[in-house]
């Protein structure tokens, strides 16, 4: 595979590119997260108490705001996936702009769904 | 010739692999995003959390298919954006390899985990 082509100022101001960037940024985020989400949730191998201790670790606030971008990281990648993947094997075709458009209110909902849930 | 030719069909064969397990994560992401909006209510306890999960067969079988989706997916996509950013680094492939492990290890330790809650 080789590099990207260079894009120019107009080509980067299209929606779909926007849609390419968020996809982008969202999957290498939670890629990197991964990892760390999965460590913390084996420390439940010490049983409640051990696992309880590691989940403090989530109150401070640096943590609470992780898991609330990453919620939202979450819903774009899901949603951005969604359009992708109705775009290459469904029926439709051409850039469905209100679908990216769609996807950015669903990461913003859900956004907000988690600070009103988590109170 | 030939080379770019297997190279071709290794492409082929990965980008598949990636839209197959992004079906499978299209689903196991929207179950896990509704799980966490009804599992934050009133905030997170480990005794809360292993009570959902502990002995229970379907949450880990849910949980280790979401983890090999995941170990298919995020690597092949990490490798696609290091090798399209960095063409000549050569740190695609080996980075992509470390997270496709650390995915494998360490999710599946932590199915185990939230399933045995620390009895075995």
């Amino acid at each position: 595979m080789s590099a990207r082509p260079r894009l120019d100022s107009r080509a980067k101001s299209h929606l779909s590119y926007f849609a390419y960037a968020s996809h982008r940024f969202s999957g290498l985020l939670l890629a990197c997260f991964l990892p760390l989400h999965f460590l913390m949730l084996s420390q439940s191998l010490r049983g409640a108490q051990g696992f309880e201790q590691s989940l403090a670790l989530t109150d401070l606030w640096v943590f609470k705001f992780g898991e609330w971008a990453l919620v939202i990281l979450l819903a774009v990648h899901l949603a951005g996936g969604l359009r992708l993947l109705i775009l290459e094997f469904g029926p439709w075709n051409g850039l469905r702009k209100g679908w990216i458009q769609l996807s950015t209110l669903f990461g913003i909902a859900c956004g907000l769904l988690f600070l009103y849930l988590a109170n | 010739m030939g080379q770019a030719l297997n190279q071709g069909v290794m492409q082929a064969k990965l980008w598949y692999a990636q839209r197959i397990s992004a079906m499978v994560l299209g689903i196991c992401v929207a179950a896990h995003l509704a799980m966490i909006f009804y599992a934050i209510r009133g905030g997170l306890t480990a005794q809360e959390i292993l009570g959902r999960t502990q002995g229970n067969v379907l949450f880990a079988f849910f949980y280790e298919v979401f983890v090999l989706a995941c170990f298919i997916h995020a690597p092949i996509g990490i490798n696609n954006i290091l090798q399209e950013t960095f063409p000549r680094s050569g740190i695609a492939k080996p980075t992509a390899c470390v997270l496709g492990l650390l995915i494998l290890v360490l999710g599946s330790t932590a199915v185990v985990g939230v399933y045995s809650g620390g009895t075995l």
